[in-house]
């Protein structure tokens, strides 16, 4: 739910502009995956702070659990076990809402505001307004969203918008015991990270790098990787996410020839009526008619 | 009246015609007013916005079914010949109020008209279908999705475009409407629009 105390930036489903006086700072939670011990604290904290219980499930072997984001879990260690150069490698990504600068979700969504951006940077769900039409879901490069079973809504992490609207930091970076995420400006954010980049890389790890995908614009959650260069092997993370072009088509090109298609089918059938007149046959009927006048042009 | 009349369209067909035609009406608002933020009052005739989602695509689907009655009704009679090839090409003479060629039931424009129709609707069902939340959404994976919400759009506005056509076309030709209607046509317009139909209808040589 959107906080009243954060300036809009963007809007869903609304082409004019957003309030423009207040300048707050971009924020960024940053995600430092080298430091993260997969002890799902955020995870428990998230369902504290926004009273969200997902349903007990069962091991399925792994260590995910709940398996998979869903209305009631918006964020969901991820543990992936893969081989890189020769060594095991026990790899956890916290997933969730990327609150991208360039949204796919807000530009695929129907509903006016039921998308905001926050000037901040958090893109924030209104389920007041949402309609449940789940095209949030098919426009997120990231799949994020998820639609309630019980009320069809779409829900997903808001970054606890409500604390940083009253100067707190989110649920998860306050629990997060090994300082995993850390929480301030976007700017600040991106200096930590390059620290732990440079240490990273003094360890021998020489692709690690930052997260923070230019194909959307950038985005407020970032991820400190070891290997930045191949993110896919963090359980799936998108190498190059950007809004995929069938969404970007359907809701840009597609509207003005959409428009011009119907005007020049509205206006044709105007003018025709109005310049070529009636076809008429039936001169008993049309008392006024004369018969002669069906073939000519009498603009 | 005094009109000596021909049947065009029995009562059943009428209903047919006047169900699909409610359904794409409701359809068309509800779907334009998710495609246009500028039109997203329009769901207000459904109550609310997130019960005109919820309508349309069971809407959709009634349409779907009594337009596929009619295209098992219409098909036959609107295969293309020489005839509406003809009409085709000479479209810009039938503008401007002269009839072209020795035309049967249906002319060239009108199963032009039925084959567009046909596409549209045959695309709008199924990707309507694949973005249909939440009962068959989530079977498709989401690149299918986005695939089938761009065609779903693409193809409604297509034939939103065209139905804005064949309603000017029944407008224009005076007399259209009635067949539609009442069921019937008068023998001037049979004669005038449709000869080939009025000899085979009347046994009369024109
Ligand atoms: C044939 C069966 C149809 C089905 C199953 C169907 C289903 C859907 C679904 C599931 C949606 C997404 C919103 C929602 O969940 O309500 C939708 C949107 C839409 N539908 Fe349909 N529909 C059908 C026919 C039509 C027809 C005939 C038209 C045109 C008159 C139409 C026009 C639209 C439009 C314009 C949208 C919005 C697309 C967008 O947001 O860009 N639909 N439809
Ligand atoms: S990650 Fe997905 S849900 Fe989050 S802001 Fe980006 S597009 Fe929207
Ligand atoms: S499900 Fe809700 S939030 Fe998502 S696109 Fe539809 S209206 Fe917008």
């Amino acid at each position: 739910m959107t906080s009243s105390s954060l300036d809009i930036q963007r809007r869903s489903a609304t082409p004019t502009t957003a309030p423009e006086a207040r300048n707050p700072t971009e924020i960024a939670q940053l995600i430092d995956v080298s430091v993260c011990i997969g002890c799902k604290a955020c995870q428990v904290a998230c369902s504290e702070w926004n009273e969200l219980r997902a349903e007990v499930g069962t091991c399925v072997g792994v260590y995910d659990n709940p398996t998979d984001l869903s209305s009631q879990a918006w964020t969901v260690m991820r543990f992936a076990e893969v081989e890189e150069n020769g060594k095991l490698e026990w790899l956890i990504r916290k997933d969730g809402c990327m609150h991208c600068s360039d949204p796919g979700c807000l530009k695929a969504c129907p509903t006016p505001g039921a998308i905001v951006q926050h000037k901040n940077g958090i893109v924030d769900f209104n389920q007041d307004l949402c309609i449940g039409c789940g095209y949030c879901v098919s426009g997120c490069p990231f799949n994020v969203p998820r639609l309630s079973p019980k009320d069809g809504k779409a829900y997903k992490c808001n970054m606890c918008s409500d604390r940083v609207a009253v100067g707190l930091e989110p649920a998860c970076v306050k629990t997060c015991p090994t300082g995993a995420i850390q929480f301030g400006s976007k700017e600040d954010m991106k200096e930590v990270a390059a620290t732990r980049v440079a240490d990273l890389r003094s360890r021998g790890f020489d692709n690690a790098g930052l997260y923070d995908p230019p194909g959307v614009g950038g985005t407020h959650t970032l991820y400190v990787l070891h290997h930045a260069d191949k993110p896919e092997l963090y359980s799936g993370l998108p190498k190059d996410p950007s809004i995929s072009a069938a969404v970007a088509l359907w809701k840009g090109a597609l509207k003005p020839l959409a428009t011009l298609g119907i005007a020049a089918a509205g206006l044709f059938g105007f003018f025709h009526y109005i310049t070529v007149g009636p076809n008429r046959a039936d001169d008993d009927t049309h008392a006024d008619a004369h018969a002669d006048t069906q073939g000519e042009d009498r603009s | 009246m005094t009109d000596k009349v021909i049947q065009r369209y029995n009562a059943a067909e009428r209903i047919n015609h006047w169900i699909v035609a409610v359904c794409f009406v409701l359809l068309a608002i509800s779907g334009l007013a998710f495609f246009y933020p500028a039109f997203f009052w329009l769901t207000g005739v459904f109550g609310t916005p997130e019960l005109a989602r919820i309508v349309h695509p069971f809407v959709g689907v009634v349409m779907a079914v009594a337009f596929g009655r009619q295209f098992f009704r219409y098909w036959h009679h609107n295969l293309l010949n020489r005839e509406d090839i003809r009409w085709m090409l000479s479209v810009k003479e039938v503008m401007k109020g002269n009839e072209v060629g020795d035309i049967g039931r249906y002319n060239g424009g009108q199963k032009a008209m039925f084959w567009v129709m046909v596409l549209c609707v045959a695309a709008l069902l199924g990707s309507g279908v694949i973005a249909w939340r939440p009962y068959f959404a989530a079977s498709f994976p989401i690149p299918v999705i986005r695939i089938a919400l761009l065609v779903h759009a693409t193809s409604a506005l297509a034939l939103i475009a065209s139905i804005i056509v064949h309603v000017y076309a029944a407008l224009w030709v005076q007399g259209t409407i009635r067949a539609m209607v009442e069921g019937v046509v008068t023998h001037a317009w049979a004669k005038k629009h449709h000869p080939r139909w009025y000899r085979e209808m009347t046994g009369k040589k024109l």
